[in-house]
């Protein structure tokens, strides 16, 4: 009887405190353009234990892989804000905001016409 | 909410007038129920103007001739564009995303894009570019393009050589689908054997290019991705006829088999049989030919599990027939009754990809390609008999993956390489195997900013050029906005098939002179160079219109080479280099986007090859030091219904290039010693009368520029000065064609 519920403690345990290396998430991130893209995934990807990040322009959606032994979510998006983007449950200081670059002011700017499809690096290969 | 995305201009400077367009935007559902979509974006491609939906899902956009493209985008939906021509009411329905990532890029496509980003100097040339001239198939594919230099290869063959850096095509790595495909017994005339209708797109890499496709790159690699079974139209048919006589059929079918299956046959036929002699030196100015070509791809794709594989076969038979006019084969051939040449060519190809991409981890992936090729060549040109058989297995496991993070990618994995070759030239027979193992590794650092860097090392172990090492670097670097600094170093070392390389030298009356210098391959030892490069590139505005220039400037040095030498008119001589040899090349390019839909590319082209002959050092016969370049294409949309002109012109002006020497010639038979200047100009008028169906007109060297004399000794074939080699320009003049597309999505 001991026995089994040592056994069944220690099951409770190994599930709740599983540690997932690549565990995935996506959440939304508020920006405009590709250089806003660059400076989104630079912020997660600098961030340790980030292994993946990809922001898509058009569904603003980033999508993450990361070491959740090593970083949190909450860790990721408060790199997210530092570098001046919004995401849904965290905003970014205006501070923050101030720095990104005057074409990327996704609060009130309208959209660089600039924009280059051959500069979008999803590699193919 | 969604934030405001896009300002309304309250005052739109160029919008005279005060049209809109209104309508309403809804979230698509089975019964087609207007569900309106409340903050969902709504903007004029390429503009400022935008506005965001109302709680029902209407909006309504000021409207101005000068726009096009509307894009309604909403996150989590699918982006879609809508072409509008003129004000009315749009009722549009957006579709979910679902989770495979479907993103439609919606600006303007350009046809050629060059990249800011890619550590290695790539451009790629999409499927627009292809449709710019009459390409039908891949030698004449690069018409357009200014970094790729075509010249006919002889007199008679109506042979289209590519070159780049100053370098023919043995020393470009040219692929299909990254399984090298274009060497050994294919290269003289493999790029016909490619219909530019199977192309989609063709990647060009200056330099030694990546490790991953073998250690024989020295110039660039060429790679062309074919048509895919799951992207390619339902039904595609091509018509192509010209006033010489010219006729080509391309049918492509493709259909779904199952729910993870699909397949595509590929339908490839060309023929040419007339004889003309615009010249009047009784030699037919272009070889009469048939062609079938088939191919049929079997595509399995399984998202979800993240499988995708091709099993491709292939079959091609090729024969051509050129030389006099009133040579029958039948009773002339290898005989002095008549000169004469067929050469008549049989390939089997089956090919595998395997690819499998981790879908719980993309950056996880692993890939096999194996392909497996006949190719069978039985030809005589005059009395001299050229036959060579290859088989050919090449096997290529790569794996993809990440260091720490994805600014970290690696790639690595192993080859197998194994080529049988059987050669008969005259009265010899030449037998060889060669094999090779190797393994690769290649790193890339992208910080995501400025640098992007690849570094790539390759180790083989090959039966006959032995052990080496293959180390190759590319690097790019962004000092400022929209520019890109480039330089690369690489090695590559590949065994010359000297007959295969240069059958031209069989429609001559040279004696071949091996220079045996005991080398594992015909007695000569192999190819190894060095390639260095710089190049950089800068995008800016020129008047508000897009614009960017390119300046790179290549060297290749050989270490060793195996030399052909022409420098003797009697005689035409293989030996390996004692000295110096190499090709440096120059070239500044333009790109201006001069107004919308109008196109301009312009590019100055500088080489200096030379190589250290026995004689002395010499340019290289048959290289232009100078090149002009210029390519402009124009297109117009009318109404709704996607009725379209497309115009195209090309303009190259060639330098005077080296002759070899005939100084030993007598007098009748001696040449300049370098030859004129040439100017072509190409263009190209496209209908589009509905994404079903299109017809093409155009003309190829408008202006009639011809070569006069580009036989030597036409009078006296089977004497000692009869040279089919010197070709600096067309043999034929001016030719127009006319072709149509229809196809089915």
């Amino acid at each position: 009887m001991k026995k089994i519920l040592v056994l069944a403690v220690m099951l409770i345990g190994t599930t709740t405190f599983a540690q997932n290396k690549n565990a995935k998430t996506t959440m939304e991130v508020d920006g405009v353009c590709l250089m806003c893209k660059s400076r989104i995934e630079k912020a997660c990807l600098k961030t340790k234990g980030v292994k993946s990040a990809v922001w898509n322009v058009k569904t603003h959606e980033l999508k993450l892989i990361y070491d959740d032994r090593k970083t949190s979510i909450e860790t990721i998006q408060n790199s997210v804000t530092n570098a001046g983007h919004d995401t849904k449950e965290l905003k970014a200081t205006e501070e923050a905001y101030a720095k990104v670059h005057p074409c990327c002011r996704y609060r009130d700017v309208a959209v660089l016409e600039d924009h280059k499809v051959d500069e979008e690096h999803d590699h193919k290969d | 909410m969604k934030k405001i995305l896009y300002i309304i201009l309250m005052l739109p400077v160029f919008s005279t007038s005060q049209e809109k367009i209104t309508g309403m935007i809804m979230e698509a559902n089975e019964k087609n129920e207007p569900i309106g979509l409340a903050g969902a974006n709504v903007y004029w491609l390429g503009t400022s103007i935008g506005v965001v939906t109302d709680i029902d899902g209407n909006f309504s956009i000021s409207y101005s001739e000068e726009y096009t493209k509307l894009v309604i985008s909403y996150i989590g939906f699918k982006t879609d564009t809508l072409t509008v021509t003129k004000p009315k009411t749009v009722h549009h329905w957006l579709q979910p995303t679902d989770n495979l990532d479907e993103v439609t890029i919606t600006s303007r496509k350009q046809a050629t894009a060059k990249s800011y980003m890619q550590a290695s100097n790539v451009f790629t040339v999409s499927s627009d570019e292809l449709l710019k001239a009459a390409c039908c198939n891949l030698s004449e594919s690069f018409e357009t393009n200014p970094s790729i230099d075509v010249n006919f290869a002889d007199a008679i063959t109506g042979t289209r050589q590519i070159k780049m850096l100053g370098l023919t095509s043995p020393y470009i790595l040219i692929a299909t689908e990254n399984i090298p495909s274009i060497r050994g017994a294919s290269q003289a005339f493999g790029l016909s054997f490619i219909p530019g209708t199977w192309v989609s797109s063709i990647q060009i890499t200056k330099g030694a290019g990546s490790v991953v496709n073998g250690y024989e790159s020295i110039a660039g690699q060429i790679n062309a991705e074919l048509v895919k079974p799951t992207t390619d139209n339902t039904l595609f048919v091509n018509l192509f006829g010209n006033v010489a006589g010219r006729f080509e059929l391309n049918t492509h079918i493709n259909t779904k088999v199952s729910d993870r299956w699909s397949t595509g046959l590929y339908l490839h036929g060309n023929a040419h049989n007339e004889k003309h002699d615009v010249n009047n030196d009784n030699f037919m100015d272009m070889p009469m030919y048939n062609q079938i070509n088939m191919m049929n791809r079997w595509q399995y794709t399984d998202t979800e599990k993240g499988f995708v594989s091709f099993i491709n076969l292939k079959f091609l038979n090729d024969e051509k027939q050129t030389g006099q006019l009133d040579f029958n084969p039948n009773t002339d051939k290898l005989t002095t009754n008549s000169w004469g040449s067929e050469i008549d060519t049989k390939r089997y190809e089956i090919s595998g990809k395997f690819g499998y991409v981790n879908p719980e981890i993309p950056y996880q992936s692993l890939g096999v390609q194996t392909a497996f090729s006949n190719h069978k060549q039985v030809s005589y040109f005059g009395l001299n008999q050229y036959d060579i058989t290859q088989n050919s297995l090449y096997a290529n496991a790569i794996y993809n993956s990440i260091i720490s993070d994805s600014r970290h990618k690696i790639k690595t994995g192993v080859s197998y390489t194994y080529d049988h070759y059987d050669e008969f030239v005259n009265t010899m027979s030449y037998e060889r195997t060669e094999y090779s193992v190797g393994a690769f590794f290649e790193y890339n650092y992208d910080n995501l900013d400025r640098l992007n860097l690849t570094a790539g090392v390759r180790v083989d172990n090959h039966n006959l050029l032995g052990a080496f090492v293959t180390p190759r670097l590319h690097a790019r670097y962004t000092p400022w906005e929209k520019s890109a600094l480039r330089a690369s170093i690489g090695r590559g070392k590949r065994s010359a098939n000297i007959f295969a390389e240069n059958q031209k030298i069989f429609s001559t009356s040279r004696v071949i002179n091996i220079i045996d210098s005991s080398g594992s391959v015909y007695g000569l030892d192999p190819e190894v160079a060095w390639n260095y490069g710089v190049s950089f590139l800068q995008g800016f505005n020129l008047f508000k219109r897009k614009a960017d220039i390119t300046l790179d400037y290549y060297k290749t040095d050989f270490e060793n080479q195996v030399v052909v030498d022409f420098e003797n008119p009697q005689e035409v001589s293989f030996y390996n280099l004692d000295g110096k040899s190499y090709a440096n090349s120059l070239q500044l390019e333009f790109n201006y986007n001069v107004f919308q839909y109008f196109d301009l590319r312009m590019a100055y082209k500088y080489y200096d090859v030379q190589t250290q002959y026995n004689s002395d050092k010499l340019e290289k016969p048959l290289v232009p030091k100078h090149r002009l370049f210029a390519n402009a294409s124009y297109e117009i949309y009318e109404k709704e219904g996607a009725g379209q002109w497309k115009f195209d012109v090309t303009y190259n002006w060639l330098g005077e290039q080296r002759f070899s020497s005939t100084a030993s010639n007598p007098l009748q038979y001696q040449l300049a010693a370098y030859t004129p200047t040439l100017a072509t100009l190409n263009a190209q008028v496209t209908k589009v009368f509905s994404p079903k169906f299109e017809v093409y007109l155009g003309g190829e060297n408008i202006t009639n520029v011809r070569q006069n004399n580009p036989v030597l000794g036409a009078d006296n074939p089977f004497g000692s000065n009869f040279d089919t080699t010197f070709v600096y320009g067309p043999v034929f003049g001016s030719n127009y064609y006319a072709g149509l597309r229809f196809k089915i999505k």
